[in-house]
């Protein structure tokens, strides 16, 4: 187990030599308190394309996830050793602030989460955020019509965001997402809390919306990585020292990691063996 | 194989096979020990409700009789006087009950945003939460000592302004606590969503977290104004009274309560129902501002 985590780390490097890089997460050491809970991954993420997160339980996924946009710093013992560059700048350079961070990396929860107003001031929130001056009607439009929600909505603008369905609130916290157009957006698991017909929209809405954004997104559901993702990172945990710590096992084009994975720890997992 | 099979082969379960009785059976002791409890939670709910509503038909009544515009208008009456009323001490009460609420839902309200969102668990958090808990059963009259040696002494003079801070002592930590309620029950994945967006701390409390808890907030602001307007202890300490209009908020002012204290104990009819008219529009003005508070603080979504 050890010697594949290893091998593991140094092999996931080279292989993943990409041209057009919108983000570079190189992970050494990812800390909640004295907790080691990440170790030694690098995981490039290409724009225009969608990245999978996959791997068992307690694997880090969706902390290098919160990591990419520093909604880990809310956790007050969160502590991230390493780079993540945006556009060749280090996001954790001690002069950026991550509240701007955010705005250009935009993320989507597990739970749909609308703020309890309108649908229209839900999708607009951003915007005012960033204090855009045109034609606000218009982009919220642009956005639900991006979320494929509007026709759903149109006539019930006014309405409250809590009051639609599980995975239309999906939709809307997607819309409310791109409606400032970020340039990354960060799903975790964002079809964990929806049946399967929503989430079939919001898997086609993702498929949509890469021509624009690039998108990473943290799945449990290996299906779902092979039918969305382009490439699928598969992170594993290391229990040999006495802990669980997460780590990058192998990351590649998504039909190769499920076909022929280079890894006998990626070829368990995506045969379904644990999880 | 057969339902009947089935009952017969599970011995364990007294169904008898032959009946399937689904009757309900009255006279069991289960059925009668449930409608006897049944029973006595109505008798206490209606017993509960008896002082309440017997409070609301005598002022009805009694106060009702001599609510007029005269009453409402008018200065009180001297000792052998009829006719007169008590504008002077409803305005006075408004005033005292706005000068505490303008004093009290601003420290309250940052008091806790820091309580709930900023620092929640620090020893400075945790002392001020239980202090405000202590301070929730504080004797509303030593309110007024204290106030009485920190500002009438001070300034020389019993003053309006005295007694809206007498009372704004008594608000505060109900509406901390309340507002902090309200805050904290406001979910973390909307706040989580918010700082998703890029909003600044201040940000998210400010357009999410507010805006969300604001029915929760009013509700506590509300419980704490008809509170205060009831209270006749630290205004006579404070406020004292007056015969007067208000012309300034350094003199002594005349409230309701005290009004009302003060005319229920005199020998003369016309006084004491002036004191039932004065306790039927203290009602009223509290229903008003808790019906107004409720209107403008409905979850609109």
């Amino acid at each position: 187990m050890n010697a594949i985590a290893e091998t593991a780390a140094v092999e996931a490097a080279p292989t993943t030599t990409f041209g057009n890089t919108v983000m570079d997460c190189q992970v050494q050491k990812i800390f909640y308190g004295d907790f080691l809970a990440v170790r030694d991954s690098h995981l490039p993420i290409e724009k225009n394309k969608i990245i999978g997160f996959i791997g068992p339980s307690g694997c880090g996924k969706s902390t290098v996830l919160r990591s990419l946009n520093r909604m880990n710093d809310l956790i007050p013992v969160f502590r991230f050793e390493g780079k993540v560059t945006y556009h060749g700048q280090d996001i954790y350079d001690k002069k950026v602030d991550p509240v701007v961070v955010r705005r250009y990396i935009g993320m989507v929860f597990q739970q749909p989460n609308p703020f309890s107003m309108s649908i229209y001031d839900n999708v607009a929130f951003g915007l005012r955020l960033n204090r855009f001056k045109g034609n606000m009607d218009e982009r919220v439009e642009k956005a639900l019509n991006g979320a494929a929600l509007w026709n759903e909505v149109k006539d019930k603008l006014k309405n409250s965001g809590l009051s639609l369905s599980g995975g239309q609130q999906q939709r809307l916290c997607i819309a409310r997402a791109i409606a400032t157009e970020p340039d990354v957006l960060l799903m975790d698991e964002p079809c964990s809390a929806l049946d399967p017909i929503a989430t079939r929209k919001v898997e086609e809405l993702m498929l949509e919306l890469k021509e624009n954004y690039t998108i990473a997104i943290v799945t449990h559901n290996m299906q779902q990585a092979m039918r969305v993702a382009d490439t699928t990172a598969f992170m594993g945990v290391d229990i040999s020292q006495g802990s669980r710590t997460g780590y990058l096992v192998e990351m590649g084009a998504t039909q190769r990691i499920f076909e022929d994975p280079q890894e006998e720890l990626t070829r368990k997992y995506v045969r379904g063996e644990f999880s | 194989m057969s339902a009947s099979d089935l009952t017969s082969e599970s011995p364990s379960f007294d169904i008898t096979s032959a009946s399937h009785q689904l009757h309900r059976a009255p006279f069991e002791g289960r059925a009668l020990k449930s409608g006897f409890l049944t029973g006595l939670t109505w008798i206490m709910a209606v017993l509960a409700s008896v002082p309440l509503f017997s409070v609301i038909y005598m002022l009805l009544i009694e106060g009702g009789s001599r609510l007029d515009w005269e009453a409402i208008t008018a200065l009180p009456p001297s000792a052998f006087e009829m006719g007169g009323g008590f504008g002077n001490a409803i305005i006075g009460t408004l005033i005292m009950v706005g000068i505490a609420t303008l004093i009290s839902v601003p420290i309250g309200l940052f008091a806790a945003i820091y309580l709930a969102i900023l620092d929640p668990d620090s020893k400075l958090a945790q002392t001020a939460r239980f202090l405000a808990k202590v301070l929730t059963g504080f004797p509303s009259i030593l309110a007024g000592v204290f106030v009485y040696a920190a500002m009438v002494v001070t300034m020389k003079s019993y003053s309006a302004l005295a007694g809206g801070v007498a009372l704004a002592v008594l608000m505060l930590p109900t509406i901390v606590l309340a507002a902090e309620q309200a805050m904290t029950t406001v979910p973390k994945k909307m706040k989580d969503a918010a700082f998703g967006m890029g909003c600044t701390r201040a940000q998210v409390i400010w357009q999410v977290v507010l805006p969300t808890g604001m029915p929760g907030i009013l509700t506590g602001v509300m419980l704490a104004v008809a509170g205060a307007a009831g209270e006749s202890a630290p205004l006579l300490f404070t406020a004292l009274f007056s015969n007067y209009f208000l012309s300034s908020l350094t003199e002594p002012t005349a409230s309701l309560s005290i009004l009302i204290f003060n005319f229920s104990g005199m020998p003369y009819d016309n006084q004491i129902e002036l004191a039932w008219a004065a306790s039927l529009v203290l009602v009223l003005i509290v229903l008003v501002l808790n019906i107004t508070a409720r209107f403008i603080g409905r979850q609109k979504f």
